[in-house]
């Protein structure tokens, strides 16, 4: 699965994508995040708050128990602040 | 139609490019959103990140809205990512109609559902140093006032 982090979010893990393989247990986006924050200091300190996050899959915005699978491009950003 | 662009653009050329295709339009309404120097202009510059692909993806989204909302001739967004400067134009929207209201209106709708709902991020660099910029109460209450 392809993951994208933008804004701040890529600033603190330091990188702005990652591959992952995604086990069975991971079902939903927050699954994911769960995931995501175990992998490294800066992953579980840039994905704490939830709250605060938002993301999308395959770039359509979504809610955090939205369903995902192994194709999909995951991206978790702060909120948009076009215009 | 929606352009996402690093150059800059120039709202008379746009403008006339719509005027000259359409001979029918009764009123046109233009937004340009320009980059802030801040208090005592403590502002070096403003960065604008995007999703490329989601951008494009959300704006022909939101402009076809428009478009379903309201009776349009023609519509243009063109917003621009990269870094700026002070006195700089970020974003462009342009609204045509036959009847005054329906530009005006769909003008306004576009920039509130840009605002929240482009996948954009600014990237401030001040005398205080690098801040990403958090969304603003009065712009989600301005785009939320456009029901879903």
């Amino acid at each position: 699965m392809n993951i994208k982090y933008f804004s701040w979010i890529k600033d603190k893990i330091g990188i702005d994508s990652e591959k992952i393989i995604v086990s069975e247990n991971i079902k939903t986006v927050n699954d994911l995040i769960i995931h995501l924050k175990t992998l490294s200091d800066k992953h579980n300190e840039a994905l704490s708050d939830i709250s605060i996050l938002r993301c999308a899959i395959n770039m359509e915005v979504v809610n955090f128990n939205e369903n995902i699978s192994d194709n999909d491009e995951v991206a978790i950003f702060p909120p948009m602040t076009g215009g | 139609m929606i352009r996402v662009q690093k150059n800059d653009f120039n709202l008379n050329e746009e403008v006339k490019n719509i005027t000259l295709k359409n001979n029918n339009i009764g009123g046109i309404s233009t937004f340009t959103g320009i980059v802030r120097g801040g208090k005592k202009n403590s502002l070096k510059s403003m960065t604008l990140e995007h999703y490329s692909g989601m951008t494009e993806k959300m704006l022909k989204k939101i402009d076809l809205e428009a478009q379903k909302r309201w009776n349009l001739i023609a519509t243009k967004i063109i917003h621009r990512y990269g870094r700026l400067i002070p006195g700089d134009q970020i974003v462009l929207v342009i609204t045509a109609s036959e009847h005054r209201k329906d530009a005006i209106e769909s003008c306004e709708f576009l920039i509130d559902w840009l605002k929240t709902k482009a996948p954009f991020w600014k990237l401030e660099d001040s005398i205080n140093g690098k801040k990403w910029v958090s969304e603003r109460k009065s712009d989600i209450k301005a785009s939320s006032k456009w029901t879903n």
